[in-house]
């Protein structure tokens, strides 16, 4: 009796686990599809603006007017921003994918810079004409190679979580037929080099080599940087100082120090230049306590501060309180004109207005005495070209770096349209409006924890 | 006890040193709240909300209420000096706060009589009347709030540096020509973040992290422009150790 009981109770035992089992199988499935046809999609959709992107690009090679290349430039420009996007939810983050969508991104700076300009006044020159044929022959590669991928995919129902496999397995050699296609396509890609974008593309990646550029001086040893950053600092030499030089194969030429404060509980970590050991960033690292401090006493630290380490004609561009810190801008004043490109950042802390945190490195790669030209229109006439509903707060001259990457002479006008704020600078030789930002910077806070 | 004593003898006294001066002034107005700081663009507490509440009172701010020194604010603050004939320097020092106590009327907590009272925060009851915050121009708390996330289930045991870090590349990715254009688009990038796939990502993050963030947003960069980093002891490609390495923050190898 108790026996065939026990039968009975093992019997069901069995049966309930089995089909608990299948259903968690059927639910692991469920979710193992769903994610595949997301990778599926995306990749699919790939495809098809990558076809539509090539098709674009060529019908723009036989346009001739304003009236059809804007549009059809802009066009392409959304393609790439699709294609990108699609690019970025497939799983191809840690393989050779990059010079594609480096490609990609530049085929729509480029094809963007060229329709908003005004192609009457100013027509497609010989170069563009050219670029854009190169243009369309690479991309018309890249669908044909992506193509042949697809075809595979679709034959012999290749999946995308296999790569995600492949890629997450160490060592092995990534025989799969998926990531083969694509490092072809990179492949290719990085043989484009030819393309001549103009000037805007090129400045993309130039910053850090501008940085060891700007700076004059002979490069220093780790023990002289190590002086210097003691000078600095104004810490006692004994202290416990370690010192790293950042990698040969990096732009970046720079020494990487940090300090460990036991008395206080803080360490400062920074980088210094190779050449003169200026210092790129600070960044204090201890426990805040109460506010002590107003926003206005933190910034009179703040230019202290700039003041003792002889960085002169700075004036504040920005301030704002976070919780127990304080973080000021800083920008160049050269004569009546602010510099906006050399700026630097503060971080002074509003316990004890310790500065807590320094910030140079657009001041270091751009700073220099510019000869600025005499504006050759008037402040009446800058006004002219502002939105006329935007009622004038505050005004003044300053030098920005405007769309294509170069340095340009404004009219600064800010002011607010009902209760926004809004910054306009005016282009001091031509009246263009170079840019205009909407000034936030508060928020409601939405916490509901 | 005592602790509680001093922090009120501080108002207190300057409260009885003001009292006398305001009531000759005008009879009407108590003694004001403000705290004796100068008050300038970006400060945010309790005297930020009188500033707007007074300014409010006499028609030159007409924003919300909300404890934040903003750009609203800063034009109001102008547009009374410039109507009372003060220096147009958008500060309120001594002088401006003394015109402002003759002219409107404030009485402490006028400020919060807002229906969103369920939102302020209760960990510090002294700004509890505070209902916005500062953020970085072109973020909202809820990219930092998601930036934070992703710094702490990436980088908790990291030096501090090495969580303004991680938050850097991610914000050097976005900038990248070979990456998303978007925070939330790098972030969620398949396979890019490991504290994404094992979903370390939804740990809640501490106020250090948070702070990384809003550093590296300032402009914060201790990786010289990295766009990759890993870790040499779990790294799982290949391809990572291929990339031009900058410098080694904590236990990450920060590459280009």
């Amino acid at each position: 009796m108790i026996r065939s009981l026990l039968i009975g109770v093992l019997a069901v035992g069995v049966v309930g686990t089995s089909y608990w089992g299948y259903k968690e199988h059927q639910e692991k499935n469920a979710v193992l599809i769903n994610a595949e046809n997301t990778y599926q999609r995306a990749f699919h959709d790939l495809n098809f603006h990558m076809d539509a992107l090539e098709e674009k690009i060529g019908s723009t090679l036989a346009m001739n007017s304003r009236g059809s290349l804007s549009p059809a430039l802009t066009e392409v420009w959304r393609l790439t921003s699709e294609a990108q996007n699609d690019v970025g939810q497939l799983p191809l983050t840690l393989m050779p994918f990059n010079k594609t969508e480096e490609f990609l991104t530049n085929i729509g700076s480029f094809s963007y810079r060229v329709a908003v300009r005004d192609l009457d006044e100013n027509p497609l020159s010989d170069e563009e004409y050219e670029t854009l044929k190169n243009l369309h022959s690479h991309s018309n590669d890249i669908k044909n190679e992506l193509r042949k991928v697809q075809a595979m995919v679709i034959d012999h129902n290749l999946r995308w979580m296999d790569v995600e496999l492949a890629l997450a397995s160490e060592g092995q050699p990534q025989d799969n037929t998926i990531i083969d296609g694509f490092k072809t396509v990179d492949k290719q890609v990085e043989g484009y080099s030819e393309v001549n974008w103009g000037p805007e593309v090129t400045q993309l990646n130039a910053k850090k080599e501008n940085l060891d550029k700007n700076i004059k001086g002979k490069k220093l040893s780790e023990e002289e940087a190590k002086k210097h950053v003691i000078d600095f600092l104004d810490i006692d030499p004994k202290a416990k100082i370690e010192i790293t030089t950042t990698g040969d194969e990096s732009k970046y030429k720079a020494y990487s120090v940090s300090i460990e404060n036991k008395d206080k509980k803080s360490s400062t970590n920074l980088d210094v230049t190779q050449k003169g050991a200026n210092p790129i960033w600070i960044l204090m690292d201890r426990e805040i306590g109460e506010q002590k401090l107003s926003l206005n006493e933190a910034a009179d630290q703040a230019r202290a501060f700039l003041k003792e380490h002889d960085i002169t004609n700075m004036t504040i561009s920005e301030s704002s309180q976070y919780d127990r810190m304080g973080v000021f801008t800083f920008v160049y004043q050269q004569g009546d004109v602010a510099i906006y490109p050399d700026a630097v950042h503060i971080k002074v802390a509003l316990d004890n207005g310790d500065i807590s945190g320094y910030e140079s490195q657009d001041y270091l790669t751009n700073h220099h005495e510019r000869s600025l030209i005499t504006p050759t229109i008037s402040r009446d006439e800058a006004l002219d070209q502002v939105n006329p509903n935007v009622q004038i707060m505050d005004e003044g001259l300053g030098v920005i770096r405007n769309d294509l990457g170069e340095e340009v002479l404004c009219y600064e006008f800010m002011g607010t349209i009902e209760k926004e704020t809004y910054r306009i600078f005016i282009n001091a030789e031509n009246g263009r409006e170079e840019r205009v930002e909407k000034m936030d910077g508060t928020e409601m806070n939405y916490d509901t924890a | 006890m005592r602790k509680a004593f001093s922090i009120l003898k501080i108002p207190l006294v300057i409260g009885l040193i003001c009292a006398p001066l305001i009531m000759v002034l005008d009879g009407e107005n108590e003694a004001g709240a403000f705290s004796n700081q100068i008050i300038q663009k970006g400060a945010t507490g309790t005297d930020v909300i009188e500033l707007q509440t007074r300014l409010k009172h006499i028609g030159f701010y007409t924003g919300n209420v909300d404890g934040v020194f903003g750009w609203g604010t800063y034009w109001a603050v102008r547009n009374f000096q410039y109507e009372f004939g003060m220096d147009v320097d958008g500060l309120v020092g001594p002088d401006m706060k003394a015109k402002l106590a003759k002219t409107t009327k404030y009485a402490p907590g006028q400020g919060s009589k807002s229906p969103d009272n369920s939102q302020t925060n209760q960990s510090k009851p002294k700004d509890s009347n505070v209902q916005a915050k500062n953020v970085p121009s072109g973020y909202s708390q809820n990219d930092i709030k998601l930036l934070a996330n992703a710094v702490y289930g990436e980088s908790r045991g990291e030096p501090y540096e090495g969580q303004v870090a991680v938050a850097a590349v991610i914000l050097n990715r976005v900038q990248s020509a070979s990456f998303p254009n978007t925070v939330s688009g790098v972030i969620f990038e398949p396979r890019a973040f490991t504290a994404v796939s094992d979903g370390q990502i939804w740990l809640a993050p501490n106020e250090k992290a948070k702070e990384a963030v809003i550093d590296a947003i300032n402009g914060w960069d201790p990786t010289g422009e990295a766009l990759y980093y890993f870790n040499p002891n779990t790294a799982t490609s290949g391809w990572i150790w291929t990339r031009p390495q900058i410098k080694q923050i904590g236990k990450h190898i920060f590459c280009e």
